[in-house]
């Protein structure tokens, strides 16, 4: 059984630091456990405080009683996964990441809609996958919090994409009001 | 906002000329600013919301036609402007243009939501229940931008129907929105889900009777939330909403919408009479003059009497309106020699001319690529034939067969199997007298150059397919399809012929017809009670 230190050096976990948070580019201390990853590949605890996780939706699942508590231990979601299952235990979950596996998958968008708006998700909402520039904006208005860039997209454009309209048509899960609803 | 967008999309085409976008990552950025890479250039659709513009707009595109294309426009089936020959680097110079004039490209294309269409005689029209465009810039105010719905499965279009006549092809839309009174007078939604033509043609359910009005919107997002969840993402044929509601059964589907709804439905996208009073007051009525009916149609009668052509063009090209003295004029778009739907700069600017001088400086697009005049007196109807006489804008064909509904085809689009322009020119040709295509009655003859149907061949009375077969064009004759309440799909006649042989066919399908028809019985009519069999065995014999 690989310990976590082993897997840490594996490509599949690396580190991609091209994180955006709160309007800024962060460290990302964040490591995504890859999908096919079971109980035996990963070692974790609650309370280990040697790195904090993402673990696949299926894996997490598996420990939810002993980890919807966790402060260190996160959550992702593959485009072709519902939120569903976290319904009524999301709320403690530090980070939720969405995977989109090619930005114009679009499926994301509805689950953090589907997070923020239904189960009033309140942690960190990051987008993962094809991350780029041109749909931060669409991110944003749905409730994502963090956004992890795609390792080879730059990050500080991307960053300017946050504010590429002033002014929003519609409802979603920021704070704005319909356009119909003003004057 | 418009600016924003033009300034987005002009870092994107940068980024792209200068390779540091990958021409995949381009592509869907390129489609919802209406940008198509086409068979001999790139094409640029502009948005023209339910088919409504101005006469500053139309002058600005016939001045983006002259400088950046050809010298000419087309006006498609979903009432937008199509560019053919725009240069990729242009582009970002021609919607900074547009923007000038409130216009866009944005969302005319690509996986998202498009372009909300309905009947082109909106507001004026006498069969109408109520204006449905303040309904229609409802739903574009709440679909433009969405952050949740602008990478679906796939395209998504939305019609609203608020006539007896149906004129939106409601049916045929991914959401079909059907506006009706209800015993007391107020107003509610049928919501049907799942039509479209395409591949796979299929008239859409009823999913939502009755919904009141103040929750149009929050059903809506409900209806695409599901949609944008569980549409099928891994075969681009199959990933209308139309298959997922066959998939899931009707039923199935609007019991999912029905539980996303229940939680969204009270929420800030829901409708308040404010905010709807304040859209109504966009449409308000122009202010018409009290015109004496009776009078005016006397003085017409005369006029009549006068040219035999103003006549035809009057009975056929001309309108009833809802106020007394007025009248509904269509120019027609489809001489013969003519890509259907064609305009030219100098044209553009002839008809914004005749719109400020005779219809308030107000034009509307239609469904079957011809422009409304909406608002024209009774006692200029003399005056404004002529004029489009002189512009080649006033052919009497309206609903006849040499009134085609024709797709650009294999002459400009790159997924076409094969032409479609010339198709249509050649039956124009083949029945040229008036007469007889009067007496023959309305029939709508609607020409594609592929299966993915832009000229809409499944819902013609008389549809045209062209097809490939070995690197030769063939063409595929159907038959019996309707758009209206009476919507259906044509059933397809036999094999294919070659393109030298279709008038011909044509030509025997309506000696069937003639033969077959009751007096003043219409083709379709005609067609519905004998069915198939006598045509085929006519045509094939």
């Amino acid at each position: 059984m690989p310990d976590l230190s082993e897997l840490s050096q594996s490509s599949e976990l690396s580190k991609p630091s091209n994180l955006i948070k709160d309007n800024q580019i962060v460290d990302n201390d964040w490591q995504i456990i890859a999908k096919d990853a079971d109980s035996s590949d990963v070692k974790f605890s609650i309370d280990d405080a040697s790195g904090q996780l993402l673990l696949p939706l299926a894996l997490w699942l598996e420990h939810a009683e002993q980890l919807k508590n966790s402060k260190t231990i996160g959550v992702w979601l593959d485009s072709d996964e519902s939120p569903e299952p976290l319904e009524t235990l999301c709320e403690s979950i530090p980070v939720i990441a969405v995977n989109f596996p090619v930005f114009a998958d679009g499926r994301g968008y509805s689950y953090a809609r589907t997070l923020r708006d239904y189960y009033n998700y309140s942690g960190d909402l990051r987008a993962i996958g094809d991350v780029l520039h041109d749909q931060m904006y669409f991110y944003k208005r749905c409730g994502f919090s963090s956004y992890l860039i795609r390792e080879d997209a730059n990050a500080e454009k991307a960053l300017a994409g946050l504010n590429d309209f002033s002014a929003d048509y519609q409802a979603g899960s920021d704070e704005s009001k319909p356009i119909f609803h003003k004057r | 906002m418009l600016n924003e967008r033009v300034a987005q999309f002009r870092g994107q085409t940068e980024r792209f000329l200068a390779g540091e976008l990958g021409e995949s990552e381009f592509l869907p950025l390129r489609l919802q600013n209406g940008l198509y890479i086409q068979r001999l250039a790139p094409m640029l659709r502009v948005a023209v919301p339910y088919g409504l513009y101005n006469t500053a707009q139309l002058r600005k595109l016939a001045h983006i036609a002259r400088h950046y294309d050809k010298g000419y426009i087309h006006v498609s089936t979903r009432q937008n402007f199509q560019l053919n020959w725009p240069r990729l680097e242009d582009v970002p110079d021609i919607l900074e243009e547009l923007a000038t004039v409130d216009m866009h490209a944005i969302q005319t294309s690509g996986n998202c939501i498009r372009n909300t269409t309905t009947d082109q005689y909106a507001g004026v029209a006498i069969d109408e229940i109520e204006d449905p465009r303040p309904w229609c810039e409802l739903i574009r105010q709440w679909s433009t931008f969405h952050p949740e719905f602008a990478l679906l499965p796939r395209k998504f279009k939305v019609a609203v129907c608020a006539t007896e006549e149906d004129r939106a092809a409601f049916k045929f839309h991914d959401i079909g929105v059907e506006l009706i009174h209800n015993d007391e007078g107020h107003t509610r939604f049928h919501i049907h889900v799942g039509g479209g033509l395409g591949r796979t043609p299929v008239i859409s359910q009823l999913i939502k009777r009755d919904l009141h009005w103040q929750h149009l919107i929050t059903y809506l997002e409900a209806v695409l939330r599901v949609y944008n969840q569980l549409g099928r993402r891994d075969n681009k044929y199959k990933a209308r909403i139309k298959i997922l509601v066959k998939a899931m059964g009707a039923e199935a589907f609007a019991a999912r919408v029905d539980q996303e709804w229940q939680k969204i439905k009270d929420d800030d996208n829901t409708l308040s009479e404010d905010a709807v009073n304040r859209v109504q007051a966009f449409f308000a009525p122009p202010n018409y003059e009290v015109l004496d009916d009776s009078s005016c149609n006397r003085e017409l009668a005369s006029q009549r009497l006068e040219s035999n052509d103003f006549g035809r063009w009057l009975d056929k090209n001309v309108q009833p309106h809802q106020k007394d003295g007025y009248a509904i004029v269509n120019l027609a778009l489809k001489p013969t020699g003519i890509a259907p739907g064609d305009i030219t700069d100098l044209q553009m600017e002839a008809v914004a001319d005749l719109a400020d001088e005779y219809s308030g400086g107000l034009l509307r697009n239609t469904h079957q690529q011809n422009i409304v005049l909406a608002d024209v007196k009774k006692t200029d109807l003399f005056a404004l034939w002529q004029r489009c006489d002189e512009l080649k804008l006033a052919t009497p064909n309206l609903g006849y067969l040499s009134d085609p509904i024709c797709c650009p085809g294999g002459d400009y689009c790159a997924l076409a199997n094969a032409k479609s322009i010339p198709i249509a020119e050649a039956i124009q040709r083949q029945f040229d007298d008036l007469d007889y295509l009067y007496d023959l009655g309305p029939i709508d003859l609607n020409i594609s150059g592929c299966m993915n149907a832009c000229g809409h061949h499944h819902v013609g009375h008389i549809g045209i397919l062209g097809v490939d077969k070995k690197g030769r064009e063939f063409y595929q004759i159907s038959l019996g399809g309707n758009m209206g309440r009476e919507a259906a799909i044509a059933k397809i006649l036999g094999p294919s012929f070659g393109p030298e042989e279709v008038p011909t066919v044509i030509e025997k399908v309506l000696d069937v017809f003639v033969k077959h028809r009751h007096p003043e019985e219409q083709f379709i009519d005609t067609y519905r009670r004998v069915g198939i069999a006598p045509f085929k065995e006519y045509v094939y014999a």
